[in-house]
């Protein structure tokens, strides 16, 4: 008879996933005394070999396109996701008219390794949101009961911003903002005119040293991974310290297929496929954390079906894999004429923005709920693939006069992405694909999703504020929206944001979520959620310190009640 | 430059396993990245004459593509233009894995031929530099497209040649400079916007 292997250790916890919320849980757990073993389904990372770092595209063979020119779609060979949007061997599926794109990375650090380092909070208001216009959910927590972690998590990892006293956008615990860029200047000025509030950005990015990380060297390129660990990644940031305790156990290759549960009803461990050996383990814990990403951990929950939990684990009220959302996306962007007269100058900065539009309009009635904010980019950045295809086809020709073009046309360019909040609704959400598994023999995901027209009216309200500032600030508007078709006022396909949440969301009422507002669920004592699945709304502030402030407070109180006995 | 235990086959195998979609060997390690370059450097010193031999094209199609890169990007008082920059070559790699690409370069440089056979009864590279600068000043425009339906296709490929070329141009060390990008470098502070010229 086949054996499955497994450990005849038993570890205090199992943590599934190595990014934001498995990072932050396994820092704070061991820290904290317990054992963890961490499960991670993509390879370790060795940062001073893989990241590419102040690496010129002709450094590569492919330039930055990728194989066949394939990573273009796929934000390009310098970025450090190990992952995208499709993985070999690893399907989902989308019901049909879904169409939904789930960005996965594999890899120690998982996304936190390319992430966009944008550290919003989320404001008191948006805790309340039923509360507030009978849409959604309430939170069980608010603001004052996760504020102190935020202030912990922005006082560890680093975060650049202002004081501002904008109540969408409440402030933190901040190191000195960059100086702004041109481009933002430029911007900014146009929005005093229109009152629309332009603020420094608030990035998870050193602008001075901090426990023991230098700060940043301003090269621009925080999405491709940073060598000197200026920005934050759970790779370099949090599981280094939980290794050193000596208490972490990190096993890589290790793809998680069911959470173990004993004839207590409790959990007791978690399988995984081991990829190199395409073997069956397991790990014995007496806790479960699950912080795989929103819709992984929905699928482990899923497919850990057992006698006492025929519809899955935690799933009592059936809401695992419910309240699906993205961020709502539009972007567009403007020429400036006026740019062509700057002077040659290093304009690479932090990675990202170092100035942002919080939303500004909560002060009045809109044609939607909630809101959204502006990112913004553009100007003299490094060139690289794709970088002409605008000028290559609105100007067309050839020869010497494209040539003058595209050196006159460089750098005038500033894009604008609108990010915003959307309403869950019952069209939106996962389940598991009865027909499919992926080469582990582990079902697969299959989504439902669908736009609403609170969403899309925000998209129109998008492309009609960066409009407005474009043409204020003196530039033309150069992206031209359908309003017909699935995807009206160029809101992007769900998933495309890579903000996806709430797929196991926390609540007072155990019939209507899966967790409690310690990210436990409420069915089984000893299982955690610190991705981004608790969350009970998805505000338009990126859900990534959010992730990490709820997984710092679910892991002392996870430490609080291990020490009770009542795990 | 340090590439002990990188030996080019595992390196191949990383490129490989990329081309299959996301595979989770997809990150080349820099160092890996550096050596392929390295290798396809040495190869090209070590053919004749340091011709490089493409991997897709036939050597009249290639010779046929470099023609219109340098046409698409010529060199100027500036710099030099996309031969120089090596976009022949970054192109044929990209269609080389590609299969898409092959139908849309390899078929359209085969168009562009039976064009201008049509027209001027012989090859597009056996044409006089007038003729073939008619050829181009066509197919470089949409418009012409719609007075004339019969050069659509031939716009599509010049159309999508023009991306690719200007993909590898500014991607190399002459375009960029071309550009006079400043940066990819590290800086002790952020100097900021420097002030704007008086309008």
């Amino acid at each position: 008879m086949l054996q499955v292997m497994g450990s005849p250790q038993v570890y205090d916890v199992c943590v599934v996933g190595s990014g934001a919320g498995g990072g932050m849980a396994a820092k704070i757990l061991t820290e904290g005394g317990l054992s963890v073993a961490m499960l991670e389904a993509g390879p370790p990372l060795h940062p001073e070999k893989d990241f590419k770092m102040l690496m010129w595209p002709y450094e590569l063979p492919h330039r930055g396109a990728g194989v066949g020119g394939q990573a273009v779609k796929d934000f390009g060979e310098f970025l450090a996701p190990n992952g995208a949007w499709t993985i070999a061997g690893e399907p989902y599926t989308s019901a049909p008219g879904a169409n939904f794109q789930w960005f996965r990375s594999r890899i120690v650090g998982g996304r936190t390794n390319h992430w966009g380092r944008i550290a919003l909070r989320f404001s008191p208001v948006d805790f309340q949101s039923f509360t507030r216009d009978g849409l959604g959910a309430d939170w069980p927590i608010g603001y004052e009961d996760i504020a102190p972690y935020y202030d912990r998590v922005e006082s560890y990892i680093g975060v650049f911003g202002t004081k501002e006293n904008v109540s969408s956008a409440p402030d933190g615990v901040f190191l000195p903002p960059p100086k702004p860029r041109c481009t933002e200047l430029l911007v900014k000025k146009a929005c005093d005119r229109l009152n629309i509030i332009c603020i420094p950005s608030r990035m998870a990015i050193l602008t001075r040293a901090l426990n023991g990380r230098p700060p940043c060297h301003y090269c621009g390129q925080c999405g491709r991974g940073c060598t000197t660990a200026s920005n934050f990644s759970s790779s370099q940031v949090l599981i280094p310290p939980a290794m050193q305790t000596g208490k972490l156990t990190l096993i890589t290759g290790a793809m998680a297929r069911e959470v173990l549960v004993g004839k207590d009803g409790k959990a007791e461990g978690v399988s995984y496929i081991d990829k190199t050996t395409r073997t069956e383990k397991r790990i014995r814990a007496r806790v479960v954390v699950l912080a795989a990403s929103a819709c992984e951990s929905a699928r482990l929950l899923l497919n850990s079906k057992s006698a006492a939990f025929p519809d899955g684990l935690a799933n009592s009220s059936g809401t695992v894999g419910r309240y699906l959302m993205d961020s709502v996306g539009s972007d567009g962007w403007g020429m400036f004429p006026q740019l062509e007269k700057m002077p040659p100058h290093n304009h690479d900065g932090t990675g990202g923005m170092h100035m942002y539009i919080p939303w500004w309009k909560f002060d009045r009635t809109n044609d939607f709920p909630r809101g959204y904010h502006i990112e913004m980019g553009g100007g003299r950045e490094m060139p690289g693939v794709g970088m002409f295809n605008h000028l290559c086809h609105h100007e067309e020709g050839y020869g010497l006069s494209l040539k003058s073009r595209a050196r006159q046309a460089y750098g005038t360019g500033i894009g604008f992405a609108g990010r915003g909040e959307m309403i869950p609704n019952p069209d939106t959400y996962c389940e598991i694909d009865p027909d499919l598994v992926d080469q582990w023999g582990i079902p697969v995901l299959r989504f439902h999703f669908k736009w609403s027209e609170y969403e899309l009216r925000q998209a129109r309200d998008m492309q009609e504020t960066f409009r407005a500032i474009v043409e204020m600030a003196g530039g033309e508007y150069m992206t031209k929206t359908d309003i017909d078709g699935p995807y009206p006022y160029g809101i992007l396909e769900g998933g495309k944001i890579i903000h996806e949440v709430g797929t196991a969301r926390m609540g007072a009422d155990p019939k209507t979520s899966v967790l409690n507002g310690y990210c436990q669920a409420h069915d089984v004592k000893n299982v955690f959620v610190t991705d981004g699945a608790p969350l009970a709304t998805n505000p338009d502030k990126n859900p990534t310190l959010t992730i990490m402030a709820l997984a710092w407070r679910a892991s002392e109180y996870l430490l609080d009640e291990a020490k009770k006995g009542n795990l | 430059m340090a590439t002990q235990g990188v030996t080019r086959r595992d390196i191949l195998k990383t490129l490989a396993m990329g081309a299959a979609g996301g595979s989770v060997l997809q990150i080349i390690p820099a160092e890996a990245a550096a050596y392929v370059h390295q290798v396809v450097h040495k190869e090209k010193a070590a053919s004749a004459a340091g011709k490089y031999a493409p991997r897709y094209f036939s050597a009249r199609q290639y010779e046929m593509l470099t023609s219109l890169c340098d046409s698409i990007i010529p060199k100027d008082d500036h710099s030099g233009g996309a031969v120089e920059a090596g976009a022949p070559e970054f192109i044929d790699l990209l269609t080389s894995e590609n299969e898409a690409y092959q139908l849309r370069l390899g078929g359209g440089l085969q168009w562009l031929d039976s064009f201008c056979i049509d027209r001027y009864g012989q090859t597009y590279l056996e044409c006089a530099p007038e003729q073939r600068r008619e050829v181009l000043d066509r197919l470089a425009y949409r418009k012409n497209a719609r007075q004339d339906p019969t050069l659509s296709q031939g716009v599509a490929f010049f159309a999508f040649l023009r991306r690719l070329t200007c993909d590898g141009f500014y991607t190399s060390k002459i375009g960029i400079a071309d550009l006079h990008y400043i940066g990819n470098t590290a800086l002790g502070e952020f100097p900021g916007c420097p002030p704007m010229p008086e309008a």
